[in-house]
């Protein structure tokens, strides 16, 4: 990491999109982790159906539990599965980036640094797979094995690695030219230590910026093949197969389906507002001027 | 320019031919069988073997390819194991369904984004924009199931005013004319509108960016220092040149509404193209999922080819894409 990290951290905390997205995503984080503490502990525990199901927010069971966000139509406390949901959702979302990220970082890298029929074939599998239609492919992975939280990470991972490939393609190619690259080229360093240590380090800023947008995204996408039954299953919780089931009792229980939409919205804008604030913060001359 | 174009045809060829085969393995790959599911659970296994024998389900996958490849090009997509109608049938009352909704909701999202996303630049900084950016980037977090069924909570259970399923009321084969058109309008709108909010804001996001980039260009400094007025610098000099990346959004967005709509039809029960591929995917109807893929594939590549060539007319220095630029996308 070179100088002036601070003065970036600084900057960043100080535009409120940065601050609104970290104080979102760690509020989201801090209760995932603590959720036996903040919550009634399991988010698949039933107790009297008849008598604790559909109950609206803010109301108090004839155990004396309270509800801050309602009962669904098998009585299961909804704050309780939304902070147990958040761990499927925060984690899914970020394994499945970190996996894109790691595929388009070593494709988009090794397509930029290096000659022949290499990059050509790298951009050309980039190109295609961009192309495929995702929803569509991620129905056909998603139905080929016992859906589950890690297929959903796998799945997601391998759709969603195109464009950081071709963004850190770009940084290296142009990176490459560089006198600073140049010079290690000439000391004689072999040429994986030079992409590992001087091109990649410095391809970073477009990719941190995407992967903040990608984790938005890819909890987007989980939430989407959970609703559609072939993401995470019941009862686990996540956020998508939350809304699928309180999509049954809209009508007399509309706080079982609105409340992990909410909370997915909330998380969704953080991540995006971060990214943006990153990119700001990261390079200071993509900042947009006004005219009056 | 013809040379680029028949690179681009060929090259998108093989993203259609390269979809169709990674679709027939994937699907023979996954478990379950079309054939149990639709002789159910007495079925015995002389019966099983004799409709796989049927069905040419027991040869071997490489001949099954062939005989799929060779009946696709003489335009035959063959009969859904399902239900026994004919793919052809199936998919041709699904997809003017599809793309009314995906057409229109292109149309309106463009036009009502681009307004914003002028707007919003035309008052950079201010109170406005501040406003608009909040509402379009908590617009581009909604995912597209959940805001279709917030919809149907207030316009159907609360507000009672519109349908919340289909495309037609029971009655509609009762209406005529005026009444007709207006069940359809009623029962498309919260689809729609679901669409429709979700496209306005990428497309305000993105138009915003463009038009501060064009906003810093050296011309738009110049045709200030000439003195010439506000109004006109934005839309002559400003707003047209930041159109240009957005026609290629125009062409990226095809797959991307089309995804949306896979969900949105599964909330909404609209009769599309979506609806009916997630059936089938799940009853592992391999002729429909075979062709609902391959079509829709066939619409995305076409999709980019026009946004590149509708690229080329309005900015006549792009040859053809490149690769390494970025782009907007989901």
């Amino acid at each position: 990491m070179g100088k002036g990290e601070g003065g970036k951290v600084r900057s960043l905390v100080r535009d409120p999109r940065g601050r609104f997205g970290l104080a979102v995503l760690g509020l989201a984080l801090l209760c995932a982790l603590a959720a036996p503490v903040v919550s009634a502990g399991d988010p698949a525990a039933q107790r009297d159906v008849v008598a604790t199901r559909f109950l609206p927010p803010l109301s108090t069971d004839l155990h004396g539990v309270v509800h801050p966000l309602g009962t669904d139509r098998f009585g299961r406390d909804v704050w309780t599965r939304l902070v147990y949901g958040a761990r499927i959702s925060l984690g899914v979302g970020t394994l499945a980036v970190l996996l894109s990220v790691a595929i388009g970082l070593v494709v988009g890298a090794v397509a930029g640094f290096s000659s022949g029929p290499v990059p050509v074939v790298l951009l050309a599998l980039t190109d295609f797979a961009l192309a495929l239609p995702r929803v569509v492919l991620l129905l056909l992975l998603a139905a080929l094995w016992r859906p589950s939280a890690a297929l959903v990470v796998v799945v997601l991972g391998l759709t969603g690695w195109m464009s950081i490939a071709r963004l850190v393609h770009g940084e290296v190619r142009s990176l490459a030219t560089r006198p600073f690259v140049e010079g290690a080229v000439s000391l004689g360093l072999r040429r994986t230590r030079i992409l590992a240590r001087h091109i990649l380090p410095n391809a970073l800023t477009p990719v941190i910026v995407a992967a903040a947008l990608g984790i938005g995204n890819a909890i987007m996408l989980e939430a989407g093949l959970s609703f559609l039954g072939v993401g995470v299953q019941p009862p686990v919780p996540s956020w998508g197969n939350m809304i699928a089931s309180g999509r049954d009792t809209l009508l007399n229980a509309p706080w079982v389906a609105t409340a992990p939409g909410v909370a997915l919205v909330l998380v969704v804008v953080a991540c995006t507002l971060l990214g943006d604030a990153l990119q700001d913060a990261l390079s200071p001359a993509s900042r947009g001027q006004t005219l009056r | 320019m013809l040379t680029a174009l028949a690179r681009r045809l060929a090259a998108g060829l093989a993203v259609v031919a390269g979809v169709a085969t990674l679709t027939f393995l994937l699907l023979r790959l996954a478990p379950g069988d079309p054939v149990e599911r639709l002789l159910g659970p007495a079925a015995t296994a002389e019966q099983l073997t004799a409709q796989r024998q049927a069905l040419g389900l027991d040869r071997p996958l490489p001949a099954q390819y062939a005989a799929w490849l060779a009946r696709v090009a003489a335009g035959e997509w063959g009969r859904s194991i399902a239900s026994g109608r004919p793919v052809r049938a199936v998919l041709g009352e699904a997809w003017p369904a599809t793309a009314a909704l995906v057409g229109l909701s292109l149309l309106l999202s463009y036009l009502l984004g681009i307004a914003v996303g002028a707007a919003q630049a035309a008052r950079g900084g201010t109170r406005l924009d501040t406003a608009l950016s909040v509402s379009t980037v908590t617009l581009f977090a909604l995912p597209g199931y959940w805001l279709g069924l917030m919809l149907v909570l207030v316009f159907t259970y609360r507000l009672r005013i519109l349908p919340s399923f289909g495309a037609h009321g029971y009655d509609s084969d009762a209406l005529a004319g005026l009444a007709r058109l207006r069940d359809l309008l009623r029962h498309v709108a919260l689809p729609l509108a679901t669409l429709t909010l979700v496209g306005i804001g990428g497309t305000a996001r993105f138009v915003r960016g463009a038009m501060l980039d064009v906003r810093a260009a050296p011309f738009v400094t110049t045709a200030l220092a000439k003195g010439l007025a506000a109004p006109r610098i934005w839309l002559h000099h400003v707003l047209r040149n930041a159109l240009v990346p957005v026609v290629t959004l125009l062409g990226l967005s095809l797959p991307a509404l089309f995804s949306g709509a896979v969900f949105v039809e599964a909330v909404f029960a609209w009769p599309g193209v979506g609806r009916i591929l997630v059936e089938a995917v799940q009853a592992r109807d391999y002729p429909v999922v075979m062709a609902a893929t391959t079509v829709s594939a066939i619409l995305v590549v076409l999709g980019n080819l026009l946004g590149d060539l509708l690229l080329g007319w309005v900015d006549p220095r792009v040859g053809h894409r490149e690769w390494g630029r970025g782009k907007g996308e989901r």
